[in-house]
């Protein structure tokens, strides 16, 4: 592997201290993340208190199957991003950057078969504010259901876009040779952001999907 | 502070201001001590603008009439003034202009720990500005700066979503300017500077950042969510439509009140090492000061709910955030406490910095003991929403933030600058904002305990002369932050050279030429003692 001394920016001592800072730094963003959906999950959870019959009703209008599926891929591809992780940590190039590969498609996956989903919610007229058709007694609250649905969703998949693009980088980095035993905290720190997006899907699938009744 | 005691010499032949010339060598600093001085203008721009605004309201209520705005008008100015205040002011204020360029110096390091990401908040910081700018410039926002559903969602016709743009993305610069400086307060502090020898002002540096990464994201989130209801009239927040008010109201102070802290952490670290230097002694109870800090900072996410007495919230939760809200008073007087603790019987020098000081101390007592009014359920219903509660913020924001903001402003210009401010001058300013304030704030306490409301531009009669003497007030207190502007200005071409030390103080910063070289340091200080070590003999600190 390369000798990576010379990547320490100045304001570090070593490679060791600049590691740990981009490491904790990393960590305290993804409590900022964890106070983000926080928020959006505070509001979903004052409303399912409130509402339960309506957001019970709201959830039905959901597609288990294709929530079910998305689930499935998105942990196969924190799976692939660990893999490719640890490809870096033993400077085994192909499998780091095969892996990422892979990561990049069932990423695109998950974003395609939500794309699906959404794209039927506009079919059936169920967009509150664009095109809301649905009546019923529970109408308000399955509009407030659909909308926090959106909401919460349409946050992940933007960390999901955005996570796509970062897995990209540093696949292309990996592919150029940059990684190896001696240094690979852009990898991990890749590694610990595509976890934690997978891991809010984990929260949204039940509250969103599962509490049908 | 540190072992070795290097001759320096009054002004180095490089230092980080003659580096490199130019605008790019600015606009694409990674330096923290420029970019701390491109958040200077920033802010002072910010601040004369708010001001400029307070300055409209005052005049209107010179009169019980409403002669010289109407009352669409008089909202868009409260609002505006609240808002670049709060937001392009208070907020950044001290973290971003007197912690950026101090805190990598009073640890020993180098820069920052992600010097980049440092400059990014700044240009988030202007972008935000500059929406905000448009907002003002094009006609305004009519919400009061806490943006308060359904009225911000349903009802104002003024420019709700440019101005939520603005908050959100200067939000984002809180959040990276925060975490920029817990990871460098974790991981870059100089061999031997243990936890227990940071300087105060780290410490409330370092419970402010906590408070913007953790509180932040929670305004960014409502601002997201208050911006789809208002776009496609959808029921988030709007009781017509199933939505919840006071939902908004929880989620909007669960981050606005740990903001308050933010404006205030950062001023009482000044404070700490403005009151030991100018005391010639060690900090009365580092310990309970350094943790005090931490207690309001997490306290201060516990007590949103007393924003909230009147809006419908249960009794028993509105019982436990009045026992919390009490709560605080405990940390933000163990401060002060201490401070008049180790002012007795120091060798205490009535410098400019040390004007502030007293005026921070005396005001800021005065704010947090009738903020205690206020965390009484009782007490607060017969006060919300008058100038009561306006005069008591102030107290804190004003009285409080803006003293430290300025005395920490004069203590570290020889160090920033290189150049001594102009003392007589800088005495008779601190002077004349202490009048000028009490002036204009202070009639204020009585006028909402006798029953004005906030956020009217027309009033009885009888409160007309407590009100012509808060707006003269207001006029002393403008002339006051006018002087010091020209003054330092004055001073960067006729000031006194500072040399390295002109305070004769311990802290680290002291121990580097001024203006400090690009590394900060010729060599990386050694720590061996605490921060506060003026009983020492003279000649054994650098």
């Amino acid at each position: 592997m390369a000798d990576h001394a010379a990547a320490v920016a100045h304001q570090f001592d070593d490679a060791e201290q600049q590691r740990e800072a981009a490491t904790l730094g990393m960590w305290i963003f993804l409590a900022t993340e964890v106070m983000l959906f926080g928020g959006m999950l505070t509001a979903y959870t004052v409303y399912r208190f409130l509402y339960a019959r309506g957001f019970a009703e709201g959830s039905r209008q959901l597609d288990l199957w294709l929530g079910s599926i998305n689930t499935v891929v998105l942990i196969t591809s924190s799976l692939t991003m660990a893999i490719g992780v640890h490809g870096a940590q033993v400077g085994r190039r192909r499998l780091l950057v095969t892996s990422l590969l892979l990561t990049i498609l069932l990423g695109v996956t998950f974003l395609s078969i939500k794309g699906v989903e959404y794209a039927h919610k506009f079919e059936e007229g169920l967009v509150p504010g664009v095109d809301f058709t649905y009546t019923g007694p529970e109408a308000p609250h399955v509009a407030l259901f659909i909308l926090l649905y959106f909401m919460l969703t349409g946050v992940h998949a933007l960390h999901m876009v955005i996570g796509i693009g970062a897995v990209s980088v540093v696949a292309y980095l990996g592919w150029r040779g940059r990684f190896g035993p001696a240094y690979h905290t852009p990898v991990e720190l890749v590694g610990l952001y595509w976890h934690f997006v997978d891991i809010v899907w984990i929260f949204l699938l039940p509250l969103l999907y599962l509490l049908r009744h | 502070m540190t072992s070795p005691a290097v001759t320096l010499a009054p002004v180095p032949q490089e230092h980080y201001l003659n580096v490199d010339y130019g605008v790019r060598s600015w606009l694409l600093t990674t330096d923290h001590k420029r970019v701390g001085l491109l958040y200077l203008i920033g802010i002072t721009g910010a601040f004369f603008l708010g001001g400029f605004f307070a300055v409209l309201i005052r005049l209107e209520l010179l009169t019980p009439q409403g002669d010289l705005v109407q009352a669409e008008t008089y909202n868009k100015l409260f609002t505006m003034h609240g808002v670049i205040m709060v937001f392009f002011f208070l907020i950044p204020s001290i973290p971003a202009v007197l912690g950026n360029f101090m805190l990598p110096l009073m640890i020993g390091a180098r820069d920052v720990a992600f010097p980049r990401l440092n400059l990014l908040s700044w240009y988030l910081y202007m972008a935000g500005a500059i929406f905000v700018s448009t907002v003002v410039v094009t006609g305004g926002v009519d919400t009061g700066w806490t943006f308060y559903t359904p009225y911000s969602t349903m009802s104002s016709t003024s420019h709700v979503i440019p101005t939520a743009l603005g908050i959100f993305i200067v939000g984002f610069s809180s959040i990276l300017t925060g975490l920029n400086f817990i990871v460098t307060i974790h991981r870059m502090r100089a061999p031997g500077l243990t936890w227990f020898r940071l300087p105060l002002f780290v410490w409330s540096l370092y419970a402010t950042s906590l408070i913007q990464v953790l509180g932040t994201p929670v305004l960014s989130i409502v601002i997201l969510l208050l911006g789809v209801e208002r776009l496609l009239h959808v029921g988030i927040f709007d009781p017509a439509l199933g939505g919840d008010p006071v939902l908004f109201q929880h989620l909007f102070w669960f981050y606005s009140h740990p903001a308050v802290y933010i404006m205030i952490l950062p001023g009482m670290g000044v404070i700490s090492e403005l009151v030991t230097c100018f005391a010639r002694k060690n900090i009365f109870g580092y310990r309970f000061v350094a943790f005090s800090s931490l207690g309001i900072a997490v306290l201060g996410f516990l007590v949103w709910g007393h924003h909230m007495f009147v809006a419908g919230q249960s009794v028993y939760a509105a019982m436990v955030f009045s026992l919390l809200s009490y709560l605080v008073a405990i940390p933000s007087a163990i401060k002060v406490f201490n401070w008049t603790a180790t002012l007795h019987r120091g060798s205490i020098s009535y410098q400019t910095p040390m004007l502030y000081v007293f005026g921070f101390i005396g005001l800021f007592t005065i704010g947090g003991l009738t903020g205690l009014f206020l965390a009484c359920i009782g007490l607060d219903i017969h006060v919300t929403d008058t100038y009561f509660v306006v005069a008591h913020f102030h107290y804190i924001m004003v009285g409080g933030m803006v003293m430290a903001y300025l005395g920490g402003i004069h203590y570290w210009w020889p160090k920033i600058t290189g150049r001594l401010y102009p003392e007589g001058i800088s005495k008779l300013a601190a002077l004349t904002i202490f009048l000028g304030f009490n002036l204009t704030f202070f009639p204020q306490f009585i006028l909402g305990y006798l029953g004005m409301p906030r956020r009217y531009h027309v009033y009885p009669d009888e409160f007309q002369v407590l009100n012509v003497m808060s707006t003269a007030g207001a006029s002393i207190l403008g002339i006051g932050y006018l002087l010091p502007m020209i003054y330092l200005v004055w001073s960067l071409w006729y000031g006194e050279v500072a040399g390295p030390n002109p305070w004769r103080a311990t802290g680290l910063e002291w121990q580097t030429p001024s203006p400090p070289p690009r590394d900060n340091f010729t060599t990386t200080p050694i720590v061996t003692t605490g921060p506060y070590e003026y009983s020492r003999p003279r000649g054994e600190h650098g």
